[in-house]
């Protein structure tokens, strides 16, 4: 039932976590379809399972039972290695506390991803640059991570999740290390990323950065209890 | 890409470098222990096979006296119960290449101021050849000095340097037990015998002029020992049996008594002392190569550290694209690095005992090429060995579960 233009399809997704004392169901029955282009943002209160739903949707985690379909293909049935390939090219992944390895370069933590792709060593020095510049921090690109700010080693994880290209941005609450004034310097970088036409699907707990989507998806234990256009605030 | 994941060792490596340079310090001994022992083995080993080759072919060596217990030299002290007669008998039988009868004996020799103590040796020509031993200056010699026990002597390399330092000793005239003796010739040098003796602290004289002029025996025409050379290495059996019939009938023995004589095969006696180096060299390799063990274990220790500590890490790179292989390969090469680093300082400090060793006891150590090799292969070897669990540990977690851990 894939359809052109479909970056996202999940039907009947349910997760249940392994626990000493039992299956603890987390999702229970999520549908969702996310067209390319869209941006979309994930809210709903603590514990409602937002987090286990993107690490399925970024191929990280596994759902227990039901469909979810990548750019038109299953992901059910894909081999580690395969899943890997995803997340290097089709997917990028901006954590909440940013995951950048602290003993790397910027601009060696940027070019990761096309280490895995299989890239030359000057083409990575050259795409990693360009993304450090593009983010405004190509004069940092020697530096090490722990030397700059949270919001600009959230910048330089954008970049990374951005160096191969990815049709995909998956964001789990990326600004919810940062002050306010810095999530919306963050935020811009999405819209200016959604803009050209890269799918975001983006996680937050706060209305203001929902702003920025242009459409909202509502948790509520482990189910979806509302889904439509962002509403202009009042 | 390869590059990458070698800096990516090097720096993981370097992140820790109290902690590498202790696992790598069991590599360092493993190694040093193994080329070091092996260089002394090998040194033994070479040892023995110059001495073998010095000491000549299908050698026998024929005492007087009986030995029922004891090695060579504890029977051929009694009574001289072997005869000319009796070596020229010798050469007579079937397989039989070159006899020499020998009759030694420690003599005082001086030469103007000098004076030197050495092992004086009463032969004939023929025992130059059974020892495959040549004259390096002068000549030897003859037969005819021999019948007519002329006062000639052919002098070894050590005696020569002791009495004449860099003259020239051909043609000159020494002193042994006080009677002159005109120099005629040098011998080659030869090397340490197989019990450790310098064979060339000798002088040699006509057989007739020992046992007349110098050491008197009893009787005439006695020898101490005989050297016997078989034409081949097959027919040795045979001319020890026909040696020891030839000798019971001369010698009239009865029928159950005691031989009065001693005949041992040298070669044989040499080979198993070759087998016997090879085998105390085999052992020092091994046990050495339990510390390599120990070091390879080290290394699998630390580096399953390693990985929980970079748990982490492991499942940012996974979350990032990186492949089972990717992780599997990176931790791999580290261990590798790890192992072949100690490896390479194990070396060094090996070839630096060895030299050492060499330099302190002047015992002969040899480090050879292939010695280099092994102890790369083997370091090789144990590095993948004992980081391909830990690597596969690694490549085997579950991205989420990495990302969560703390
Ligand atoms: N590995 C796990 N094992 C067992 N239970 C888990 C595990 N991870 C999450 N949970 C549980 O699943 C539920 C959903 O967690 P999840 O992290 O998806 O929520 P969330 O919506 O992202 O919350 P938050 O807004 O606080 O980030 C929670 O009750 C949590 O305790
Ligand atoms: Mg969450």
């Amino acid at each position: 039932m894939a359809q052109a233009g479909q970056v996202i399809r999940v039907e009947h997704l349910y997760k249940a976590y392994v626990t000493p004392v039992g299956p603890f169901p987390v999702l229970k029955d999520v549908n969702l379809t996310v067209a390319a282009g869209e941006f979309v943002a994930v809210m709903g209160p603590s514990g409602s399972g937002k987090s286990t739903f993107m690490n399925i949707l970024g191929c990280l985690d596994r759902a227990s039972e039901g469909h979810y379909l990548l750019a038109g293909r299953s992901v059910e049935e894909r081999s580690p290695d395969e899943l890997a390939a995803l997340r290097n090219r089709t997917i990028g992944f901006v954590f909440q506390g940013f995951n950048l390895l602290p003993r790397m370069s910027l601009q060696d933590n940027v070019a990761l991803p096309l280490v895995y792709a299989g890239v030359e060593l000057d083409e990575r020095r050259r795409r990693a640059r360009e993304l450090l510049d593009r983010v405004g921090l190509g004069k940092y690109a020697e530096s090490l991570p722990n030397r700059i700010s949270g919001g600009q080693q959230q910048r330089v994880a954008i970049a990374r999740a951005l160096v191969n290209k990815p049709a995909l941005i998956l964001a789990d609450e990326p600004t919810g290390n940062l002050d306010s004034h810095t999530s919306h310097e963050i935020m811009a970088l999405f819209d200016e990323l959604n803009s050209e036409g890269i799918t975001i699907v983006l996680v937050t707990h706060e209305q203001d950065i929902a702003q920025h989507a242009k459409r909202q998806v509502r948790f509520l234990d482990g189910q979806i209890v509302h889904d439509g256009p962002t509403e202009v605030a009042a | 890409m390869t590059w990458a994941m070698l800096q990516e060792a090097w720096r993981a490596m370097g992140a820790n470098r109290m902690r590498t340079f202790l696992t790598m310090l069991g590599m360092v001994i493993g190694v040093g222990a193994v080329v070091l022992m092996m260089a002394v083995g090998q040194g033994a080993q070479y040892r023995v096979n110059q001495s073998i080759t010095s000491m000549g072919s299908n050698l026998f060596i024929l005492l007087s006296g009986s030995t029922t217990a004891g090695g060579l030299r504890t029977g051929s002290g009694g009574v001289n119960t072997l005869t000319v007669a009796d070596a020229n008998a010798i050469a007579e039988l079937p397989g039989v290449q070159a006899v020499a009868p020998l009759h030694p004996g420690g003599a005082q020799v001086v030469y103007g101021p000098n004076n030197w103590s050495t092992q004086v040796y009463g032969t004939t020509p023929d025992y130059l050849e059974v020892r495959s031993w040549p004259v390096a200056k002068g000549y030897a010699f003859s037969d005819s000095d021999v019948r007519s026990a002329t006062r000639v002597a052919l002098l070894g390399q050590t005696v020569a340097k002791n009495l004449f330092g860099d003259e020239d000793p051909v043609g000159k005239t020494i002193r042994i037990k006080q009677s002159p003796f005109t120099v005629v010739g040098i011998l080659a040098v030869k090397g340490q015998s197989l019990d450790g003796r310098d064979q060339d602290d000798t002088i040699m004289i006509p057989l007739t002029t020992a046992q007349r002029k110098v050491f008197g025996t009893q009787f005439q025409g006695a020898v101490r020992l005989v050297m016997i050379q078989a034409a081949s290495q097959d027919v040795m059996p045979r001319v020890e049996r026909s040696i020891n019939e030839l000798l019971r009938q001369r010698h009239h023995i009865r029928e159950g008594a005691d031989d009065d004589f001693t005949l041992r095969n040298l070669t044989a006696l040499a080979d198993s002392a070759a087998e016997m180096t090879r085998i105390m060299s085999l052992l020092l390799g091994a046990i050495a190569s339990v510390s390599l063990v120990v070091g390879g274990i080290g290394i699998m220790n630390i580096m399953l550290v390693s990985v929980t500590e970079r748990t982490r890490e492991i499942g940012i790179r996974l979350a990032i694209g990186a492949r089972q292989g990717n992780i599997l390969l990176q931790f791999l090469l580290e261990a590798l690095m790890i192992s072949i680093l100690g490896c390479l300082i194990g070396l060094l400090l090996g070839v630096g005992g060895a030299v050492l060793v060499n330099v302190i006891t002047g015992m002969t150590v040899i480090i050879s090429g292939s010695s280099v090799l092994v102890a790369f292969a083997v370091a090789g070897g144990i590095g993948i060995f004992f980081g391909y669990y830990p690597a596969r540990k690694a490549a085997r977690l579950d991205p989420i579960e990495a990302l969560r851990y703390q």
